[in-house]
């Protein structure tokens, strides 16, 4: 999840997920010599620590969707898809992946991305991942596994379903990989990935809660994407992802210390004027002047619901290695859009408290509807809950076309005046209250009598 | 014997009855309680055998104006989930005790949480259906969330679960989709005696009447239309598909046989078809449930198809009904219907099966444009298909 735009500061970490990065897709540009085997899946409930057991390299089609945005590719990939037949209602992502395959497949680093070798369907919290895997068997011709997560539609994880997800994990994943790679599964190297996984998650969840700190050093939505990137794709369960998060918080710590915001690409935030929730996944094809916008008002993202698509850590949960399936099973079942509306309405309203927010602005995109679904009532029902403001915008995940600038920005400006007045009505209100208790502990003079 | 026009006239008041006036006199009548579900399938022989009247809920078409509706959704979510909740916020849905939200897609999906939020007093669960058919794996999760529902709803109903109830169930449900494969059966063979408008509106008075007067109420209705006297007329033969979930209105169903296309198969009512042939009442019969899911299901966009043989259904549709070609309907933004449609497409040029597309809201008024599209590809495929 980087970036080839930013001119700005760069930190030790940022180089090292760079290099993370760079490396990865080198080694998935020589497969053709190395004989590794690539399997493509997804972000939300992915099980990296089970492939890398079998050494086997992970790619993730959104992620790829997503850097072809940053690099102002996606339009050319979008009107390919629907040139061929996509309609223009359904997730950008998906289109922009076919579009880059059917023109190429070139990757980020601009080389051509290796096809898969099974399709490791981790069904975890889109539906459209379902059809988006079936599109790409019929692409590339190739195997498909099925790994389907139950949504926790009562808001809690049942045995019935944890049982589900070990046994087709056992019985279905597993083989599979087996198959493809010829290896056995090595548990004892599945528990080792997931001890490492666990170290790194600690640290990241440290990094994200920093943003407790006044000012908060980091952005948790814009530079959140950045500091999930490793956790969330084919680093997990890596000692380069435990080094990354180590050198990560070291920095948040760094910054904490000496009472400085976040790293921007326009340079260190300034004065934090607004503490904001972010709910909704960004735009990608104006990441940077998105950014921005927040950038030049003092708007600072404490907390956000995007960085928990890839699991929610801050809630507590770890890779366990003691009990490595049910784990990962844990794992899948408990990323965000996997959670039922209620749950992700507690998070937010949790995170207005724990975070000291302002208010909730919600990012609607229109590619997606496990998101985007319900965000309407989110905001109404945050606002009757805490007595913060709501904001709403809408964009769109990888397709220019649906980002307007001058509209995203006025929305913003109008919300963060929204802030402000509530924030002058607030203290006028508290103005007031002092002022009337003030009289009232006043003593009584000339009480009814008239002189 | 009443007459076909009869039929029709009790079809239609059930379809336009969107406050449910008829479930509320059933419950009045026998002092039990209704569940109501959202497309596309639901296992209803777990609600029937409850004691409760199963309510197949598809949206409420063009007859509500929305306004509260268009306050929970952004512009870009489709139609159905907004005349829902308008529904359910003028009170039309008092009568309805139990929702179930089946796993069609992240927006009815997130509906089932949407209801819990707005609706906290009424009973509310979202139906998980196995994306993964391994027997197996899959039955055991499957059954399990049955019984679940299944005790939960005889509660809710104050019932006490039994066999025997649940066999009875699956043997009226059995029955019902043989009533209804043979509407569907004289429709791809004589389809002018059973015209598309006619036969849904018929097939659709399955959603809110009790299982066992539906399957009587078609075949009275089968009786009447093979003995009614309708010209066959020169039309071409179509297959309809993409529109399983949100409904179209009913006068794009007639428009488009007024464009010259006999629709001899559609999936708009696939709900009620969803499992094909008689689930077994050997054995458990949550078992058999379940495993008739993973075995004897439709192919349809709002599931997984493990095989890989995309389209290979659909194929083989046009090829049974002798069909001329495909008409894509589907709902704007429905993301299970467009994200499918490709795929489908693939398989008929591979095949050389010619098909056209539009999409359509359940609340469209203006229909001249798919009229002359559709006339048009009938037309082409009547003078030119041998050219």
């Amino acid at each position: 999840m980087s970036t080839e735009q930013s001119a700005a500061v760069k930190e030790p970490s940022m180089l090292q997920q760079k290099e993370m990065i760079a490396e990865h897709f080198r080694e998935l540009s020589r497969t053709g010599e190395t004989k590794k085997k690539v399997v493509y899946t997804f972000v939300p409930g992915n099980l990296t620590e089970l492939l890398l057991a079998f050494d086997v390299l992970p790619v993730h089609p959104e992620i790829n969707a997503l850097q072809s945005a940053m690099r102002q590719k996606a339009g050319a990939y979008i009107g390919e898809a629907e040139r061929i037949g996509h309609s223009e209602d359904v997730c950008t992502y998906v289109k922009c992946d076919i579009g880059m395959k059917r023109l190429g497949n070139v990757g980020p680093t601009g080389e051509v991305l290796p096809k898969p070798d099974l399709l490791l369907l981790s069904y975890t919290g889109c539906f459209t991942f379902m059809k988006w895997f079936e599109l790409l068997r019929q692409e590339y011709d190739c195997p498909v596994v099925m790994l389907h997560t139950p949504y926790q539609g009562d808001g809690e994880i049942t045995p019935t379903m944890t049982q589900y997800m070990v046994e087709q994990i056992r019985q279905q994943v597993i083989p599979a990989l087996e198959k493809l790679t010829g290896k056995s599964f090595d548990e004892e190297r599945l528990r080792e990935l997931m001890r490492l996984s666990a170290r790194a998650e600690d640290d990241m969840v440290a990094v994200l809660e920093s943003a407790k700190h006044k000012p908060s050093p980091i952005d948790a939505y814009f530079g959140g994407v950045y500091y999930i990137g490793p956790m969330f794709t084919a680093f997990r369960g890596t000692q380069g992802a435990v080094d990354y998060y180590a050198q990560l918080r070291r920095e948040c710590n760094q910054r904490i210390a000496a009472g400085e915001g976040p790293i921007t690409p326009e340079g260190t935030s300034p004065k934090e004027r607004f503490r904001l929730i972010v709910e909704g996944p960004p735009n990608w094809t104006h990441f940077r002047e998105f950014w921005k916008m927040f950038h030049d008002e003092g708007a600072v993202v404490v907390a956000s619901t995007y960085t928990k698509v890839g699991g929610t850590y801050d809630l507590g949960f770890r890779h366990d290695p003691t009990n490595p399936l049910e784990s990962l099973a844990q794992y899948c079942m408990g990323c965000y859009t996997n959670r039922n509306l209620p749950q992700r309405l507690d998070m937010i309203v949790k995170y207005a408290d724990e975070y000291s927010a302002d208010g909730l602005l919600i990012n609607s995109v229109k590619s997606c509807n496990s998101f985007s679904a319900g965000q309407l009532m989110l905001l109404r029902e945050f606002e009757r809950r805490t007595g913060k403001p709501g904001g709403f915008i809408e964009t769109d995940l990888v397709d220019a076309r649906y980002f307007s600038a001058a509209n995203v920005k006025n929305r913003i400006e109008s919300y963060l005046q929204m802030i402000v007045q509530k924030r002058t009505a607030g203290a006028a209100s508290v103005d007031l209250a002092a002022a009337a208790s003030l009289v009232r502990s006043l003593p009584v003079i000339n009480q009814g009598g008239a002189a | 014997m009443d007459s076909v026009d009869q039929y029709v006239a009790r079809a239609d008041a059930l379809y336009h009855d969107v406050s449910y006036r008829s479930v509320a006199e059933w419950k009045t009548r026998t002092g039990k309680k209704a569940a109501g579900h959202l497309p596309v399938y639901a296992p209803r022989e777990i609600i029937d055998a409850a004691g409760m009247l199963p309510v197949a809920m598809h949206g409420a078409g063009d007859q509500v104006e929305i306004i509260r509706g268009d306050a929970y959704f952004q512009s870009y979510i489709c139609q159905l989930p907004r005349s829902t909740i308008e529904l359910a916020m003028s009170g039309r849905l008092d009568d309805i005790d139990a929702f179930l939200f089946p796993s069609t897609c992240d927006v009815i999906r997130n509906l089932s949480g949407m209801w819990k939020m707005l609706f906290p007093k009424k009973f509310v669960r979202y139906l998980d259906l196995p994306q993964n058919f391994d027997r197996k794996v899959a039955g055991r999760f499957w059954a399990g969330e049955l019984r679940h529902l299944y005790a939960d709803l005889c509660a809710l109903n104050g019932t006490t679960p039994s066999d025997d109830a649940l066999r009875l169930s699956l043997a009226r449900f059995s029955a019902n989709r043989r009533a209804v494969a043979s509407l569907m059966a004289l429709r791809a063979s004589e389809p002018w005696r059973a015209p598309a408008a006619e036969a849904y509106l018929i097939i659709r008075a399955g959603d809110v009447m009790p299982v066992e007067e539906h399957t009587a109420f078609i075949e009275g209705y089968l009786a009447a239309a093979q003995g009614a006297d309708r010209p066959m007329r020169d039309y071409t033969r179509v297959v309809v598909t993409g529109a399983f979930c949100e409904q179209p209105p009913l006068e794009l169903i007639r428009t488009l046989e007024r464009a010259g296309c006999y629709l001899v198969w559609d999936d708009f009512t696939v709900g009620a078809r969803f499992l094909e042939g008689d689930v077994s009442l050997a054995g458990d019969p949550i078992e058999a449930l379940a495993q008739a899911f993973l075995n004897q299901s439709v192919k349809n966009a709002c599931v997984y198809e493990p095989d890989g043989k995309k389209g290979e259904w659909l194929v083989n549709t046009v090829r049974d009904t002798r069909a001329d070609g495909v008409v894509f309907a589907a709902p704007s933004f429905c993301d299970p219907a467009l994200l499918e449609q490709p795929m489908l497409v693939t398989a008929l040029e591979r095949a050389g099966i010619p098909h056209t597309s539009f999409k359509y809201a359940e609340n469209l008024g203006q229909f001249q444009v798919i009229r002359e599209q559709a006339g048009t590809f009938s037309d082409g495929l009547r003078l030119w298909s041998n050219a």
